[in-house]
């Protein structure tokens, strides 16, 4: 216990908390996109997989990370465009087409893999790349915090750099009032002639490419593979994270570094003589917990 | 014709989206595979050539329907708890620890197995229903947080309680021949486990349609405020709609293990829950029908594993067709133009003849 | 002079197979105000949301400023020069005044909004037009007459020439109506034209140049407003002459059924929504509840039934304090309600007429025992009901979202007034419903009545308010403004003052 606590304290444990809150933070932005216009992107889990793979299997084919980015990017945007124009055009229960969505990505990732590798678990055999480490010169020289900040992922950099890009995208520009104006009331922008189809299929892109940054990043920089199933529910605790973050930029930073510090705790904890399985289990109870803090709290103010 | 259409639309559409499914997994085999005709063969004939394969259509049906019966009471109060893999998964591992830790003579033993896996069904449905009725909390997030928390916790207590050592892998004990349910066609494995199925069918149809519980829980599905305006005690019956919907997929769990496998067997969750939730999806929420979405889905599973073996296109392809039926068959707005159009026709055909 | 609107032969068909327009034609002259009257359901509002591009004729064609055109979608509309003002405002509640104006056409710096160019374009287009409203404040903490400037101005920075309004009054007072008339004849003087969707004949008179009359899905006359009087159009909107007349009062005012004390209510936005209401009813009593609405009459009606918590006070009935009781006990002790919006609390659209009617009573006999539902008698019923209350349905097993908005309201009111009810709660009972459903409507009240029921009507249909009720409170702002008895020569004008809380006298 005490080694656990002695590296809890430590330089690397930060390190870890940035690099689990980066898909969370990305998947959350998405959220928070699509939530101002007025929709859940229930499809994200499928989102941020389908990115993952596409990613992955690009990158292996063409050997640029560039067309790999772009390629899986437009996979999550298109992703989620397929949940905007199913729920919207076609009138499916939002949830339920959610539902269609991620089953669609965890099947059809798994079907081109095995066509692609020959294997159905994971990428190994594929030789894919990952986006680079980036040291920043000047913060690297720091004592104590340097280590913690420097030497991340460039997706991770980038991760960060969203909120910003959210917040301004959101207050700053006529896209972002017209999104807010849509989410607020859908007959105030159709009726001066916005169309409430294209400026939620506009957030819906928006989040469908946050998703797909936060995919990629868990197969070409968390880990440089591909695995089954492997976003594990985090575009579903992205959800919760969000609207415990009022889908607003700080409140989603703040909800995602809080989810990533638990995620960062426990994998400390392995260390601990606890059975692994407890241990894979903490971040979901913890969605669970931090949702009830919030609505206890929120109840409380009303 | 035109009112014929009319009257059984939904169930066109239905079959069409069908169709459509199907016919995109017939244009991916002919894109990937070597041997496309011997793919289509072996997906669409493959599951009826022989008893063994017959019998698995049987078999995954099983659990299918008690997890699309577990999905359709829910969905029909509209409370998208979907918290069935989760439920399966931890009823199949708490009910092989009872059937291990007891002793009871046979019949006696199943019915309290049986029991026992019911309430703890009941239990994993209650948490997510709490949570949304007395906190607001959406069923949807918290009931996939539980497949996951009871997936691993279900793994724990095998594996640290009732692991057969001797196994290679990870797999409990046999459970007592006392609780295993009879295989009662010759040279199948079909088991009692899809008479229970169907009985179950059976009653949830009586539950929905003829009592007074069932009618509450339509009514809080069709309009939430109407149901709470006409008196109905609307969060009672988001409470027990999800905590019958938990009992159900629990005792589907059981009854695999029973009837299929004699041990717990399941290192990664099998999927039934989903799959049963697509079932119910596709059968409209209606228990009868789910008999026969899930045979059909269990029939696609199986067409499915053939084409893995014997040519190049994997299993998962399924998974794909079933997600785009899904997709269709939930659009409300799929062939509602042509809807329109007939109607429009059948509205100016009585204005002239009156 | 050229039409500056012109719509040929429209035909309009819901997806519910309800037909809304049958072939209609209209010419609108430019710099003109043009009333399209007609009762709720006669095809008006349709006819200018097909203009307006928000619906799409199945037939018929549309020539603006004497071209053809094909709207389809709003923004062809404005781009074209035509405006709207719809019912229900449509604004965004946490943007500001400004922002909502310029809402799709911003004023930009690069990318980004200029938020200082767009304040001061908001403030001068206030000025130019003469319409002042609050630029820098949120919509939501705005009155509703000063949102519906906003919603004219909106039209107005957009360069429309054409401005349509659907019902702009409904929801303003009597002095409000007036402001809005004064602008309106404003804006004719600067070559505005303007539609105005109305079917308070009044209100046409005051402020139209032509009027339109539709009845059916159908025109049936055009005429110069001086040449018609209320009379006239009145008879070529439904056919027969109307009577106006107040209702003769019931002599057995019994006594007291109904007693409200002190009751608060804060809603979620802990905004206090009634604040000490204070009221008797009596058995035998139609007690009207004026108001325009939004002032605190639906949740009034909502905490009495039930169906809001967390309000504080008293409300006794038969003894008991019902405060906080749940709905069933509610009508388990004589309580019905005709809720305000039928689609959200009245009916559910998507099943049956028959389990719609039994939602209070499914669990009684002879509609089910201990276990089980007892569908022929359920159905028995429901025949029973579809025919006293002549509700125009195929049979009880059609689903009752593909009824016309007047025999939804019927099978409300069939399933409310059979509970053998002594106390009555009608909210909106009549709002958006044909002329012979609001009879049904008003001849079953007052049969209840006269039967010594006591019923509290809430209605922002002045007109109904006077013809039915035995007295009437005003209630503004959450509080109750004004009482009065319902004497013949009671008028609106007498209530209006009251209404827009510019008087108040104590009270009890």
């Amino acid at each position: 216990m005490e080694a656990v606590l002695k590296s809890i304290f430590s330089i690397g444990f930060v390190f870890t908390i940035l690099r689990v809150t980066t898909p969370l933070l990305y998947a959350s932005i998405g959220v928070a996109i699509s939530n101002q216009s007025g929709t859940v992107n229930i499809a994200l889990e499928g989102i941020m997989l389908f990115s993952a793979f596409i990613g992955v299997l690009v990158s292996a084919l063409t050997k640029n990370l560039i067309i790999s980015f772009l390629i899986g990017s437009l996979a999550g945007i298109s992703f989620a465009l397929l949940l905007g124009y199913f729920s919207m055009k076609l009138k499916a229960n939002i949830i339920l087409s959610g539902i269609a969505l991620n089953m669609l990505a965890s099947g059809l990732t798994v079907f081109l893999l095995y066509l692609a590798s020959g294997d159905k678990g994971v990428s190994s055999s594929l030789n894919s790349l990952a986006f680079p480490v980036v040291h920043i010169p000047l913060i690297k020289e720091l004592p104590y915090i340097g280590k913690a900040l420097s030497g991340h992922n460039l997706l991770t950099y980038l991760s960060f750099l969203s909120v910003i890009i959210f917040y301004i995208l959101i207050y700053k520009t006529p896209i972002g009032l017209r999104i807010r104006a849509v989410g607020q009331n859908p007959n105030a922008a159709s009726s001066v002639g916005i169309s409430v189809f294209k400026t939620k299929m506009l957030a819906l892109a928006l989040s469908g490419f946050f998703g797909a940054l936060g995919g990629l990043y868990l197969s070409m920089g968390y880990v440089t593979w591909f695995g089954r199933d492997m976003v594990a529910g985090r575009g579903f605790i992205a959800i919760a994270a969000s609207t415990i973050g009022g889908h607003k930029p700080i409140g989603v930073l703040l909800a995602s570094i809080l989810f990533g510090l638990t995620n960062a705790l426990a994998i400390y904890f392995k260390s601990l003589r606890v059975p692994s399985e407890f241990i894979e289990l903490i971040p979901y109870l913890a969605t669970i917990v931090f949702l009830v803090f919030y609505s206890l709290r929120t109840k409380e103010d009303k | 014709m035109r009112g014929f259409i009319l009257k059984y639309f939904d169930l066109i559409r239905v079959l069409l989206s069908i169709s459509i499914g199907l016919t995109l997994a017939f244009i991916i085999m002919f894109l990937v595979s070597d041997n496309p005709l011997l793919s289509i063969r072996s997906l669409l004939i493959g599951p009826l050539a022989s008893r063994s394969r017959l019998s698995f259509i049987f078999e995954t049906a099983t659990p299918l329907i008690f997890c699309g019966l577990a999905a359709s009471i829910p969905f029909q109060a509209k409370q998208f708890w979907v918290g069935a893999e989760g439920a399966l998964y931890f009823g199949g591992t708490l009910g092989t620890a009872f059937a291990l830790l007891t002793r009871f003579p046979s019949g006696l033993h199943h019915f309290l197995l049986l029991a026992f896996v019911f309430i703890v069904g009941m239990f994993v449905g209650l948490i997510p229903a709490l949570l949304k009725t007395r906190l607001k909390i959406n069923e949807f997030v918290t009931s996939l947080m539980f497949n996951f928390i009871l997936y691993y916790s279900g793994l724990y207590i095998i594996n640290f309680h009732f692991r057969d050592q001797a196994a290679g892998y990870l797999v409990s004990n046999a459970i007592p021949k006392t609780v295993l349910l009879a295989q009662f066609i010759p040279r199948t494995r079909i088991h009692l486990g899809i008479i229970f199925a169907l009985i179950a069918a059976f009653l949830v149809y009586i539950f929905l349609f003829h009592t007074k519980w069932g009618y509450e829980i339509r009514m809080v599905g069709a309009n939430l405020s109407f149901a709470k305006y006409g008196g109905i005690n609307v969060k009672r019956v988001i409470l027990y709609s999800i905590v019958l919907g938990g009992a159900l997929a629990a005792m589907g769990g059981m009854i695999e293990v029973m009837g299929i496998h004699g041990r717990f067997n399941w290192q990664a969750s099998p999927g039934y829950g989903w799959n049963g939730i697509m079932a119910a999806i596709i059968a409209g929420n209606h228990p009868l029908l789910i008999i026969v979405t899930s045979l059909f889905i269990s029939y696609l599973i199986t067409g499915a594993q053939i084409v893995n073996l014997v040519t190049d296109i994997p299993a998962e392809m399924v998974t794909v067709i079933q997600a785009i039926i899904i997709l269709l068959v939930t659009s409300q707005a799929f062939l509602e133009f042509w809807r329109h159009r007939l109607i429009v026709k059948e509205a100016a055909k009585d204005g002239s003849s009156s | 002079m050229n039409p500056i609107l012109e719509v040929k032969d429209i035909v309009k068909v819901y997806p519910n197979g309800v037909v809304a327009n049958r072939g209609v034609s209209l010419k609108v002259e430019p710099g003109t105000i043009h009333a399209l009257v007609g009762e709720n359901g006669a095809g008006k509002s349709t006819l200018m949301k097909i203009v307006f591009g928000l619906e799409r004729p199945d037939e018929g064609e549309i020539y603006f400023k004497g071209k053809k055109v094909k709207i389809f979608d709003s923004h062809e509309a404005i781009k074209l020069g035509i405006g709207m003002v719809h019912q229900h405002l449509m604004l965004a509640p946490d943007l500001t005044v400004a922002e909502n104006l310029f809402l799709g056409i911003e004023p930009r710096k690069g990318v980004f909004l200029d938020i200082k160019k767009t304040l001061k374009s908001a403030e001068d287009a206030s000025k130019y037009y003469s319409l002042s409203v609050p630029s820098r404040l949120k919509i939501k903490d705005l009155p509703i007459g000063v949102q519906q400037r906003v919603e004219i101005l909106k039209a107005l920075v957009r360069e429309v020439e054409l401005l349509i309004l659907d019902e702009p009054t409904s929801i303003l007072t009597p002095q409000e109506t007036e402001v809005l008339f004064e602008t309106l004849k404003g804006l004719k003087k600067i070559g505005k034209t303007i539609v105005f969707i109305s079917h308070k004949l009044k209100e046409v008179k005051a402020v139209a140049d032509l009027v339109t009359v539709m009845r059916d899905g159908k025109v049936v006359a055009t005429q110069m407003v001086e040449n018609t009087t209320e009379k006239d159009m009145a008879y070529l909107m439904v056919g027969r002459d109307l009577s106006f007349e107040k209702v003769e009062q019931s002599l057995k005012v019994g006594e007291s059924s109904l007693i409200v004390k002190d009751l608060s209510y804060m809603n979620l936005e802990r905004r206090p929504v009634l604040n000490k209401i204070n009221f008797e009813l009596k058995k035998g009593e139609i007690l009207g509840i004026a108001g325009i609405e939004g002032n605190g009459q639906t949740e009034l009606a909502e905490i009495i039934t039930g169906l809001r918590t967390s309000s504080y006070g008293e409300i006794i009935f038969k003894g008991d304090n019902i405060l906080g009781h749940l709905p069933r006990k509610i009508r388990e002790k004589g309580v019905a309600h005709i809720p305000e919006d039928r689609m959200k609390h009245g009916a559910a659209l998507d099943i049956s007429t028959q389990e719609n009617l039994i939602v209070d009573r499914y669990q009684k006999k002879p509609f089910s025992n201990i276990l089980f539902l007892n569908w022929k008698n359920i159905n028995q019923y429901a025949k029973e009901l579809i025919k006293s209350f002549s509700i125009a349905t195929p049979n009880a097993h059609a689903r009752v979202g593909s009824l016309s908005g007047g025999n939804i309201q019927r099978v409300v009111v069939a399933r409310e007034l059979s509970s053998s009810p002594e106390l009555i709660i009608a909210d909106q009972p009549t709002m958006g419903i044909d002329v012979s459903a609001t009879d049904t409507v008003h001849r079953l009240l007052i049969e209840f009545r006269n039967k010594g029921a006591a019923i509290l009507l809430i209605s922002a249909d002045l007109e109904e308010v006077l013809k039915l009720s035995t007295r009437i409170l005003v209630i503004y702002s959450g509080e109750i403004v004004g009482e009065f008895v319902n004497t013949p020569d009671l008028n609106g004008k007498d209530l209006g003052p009251y209404m827009l809380g510019i008087k108040k006298k104590e009270v009890m």
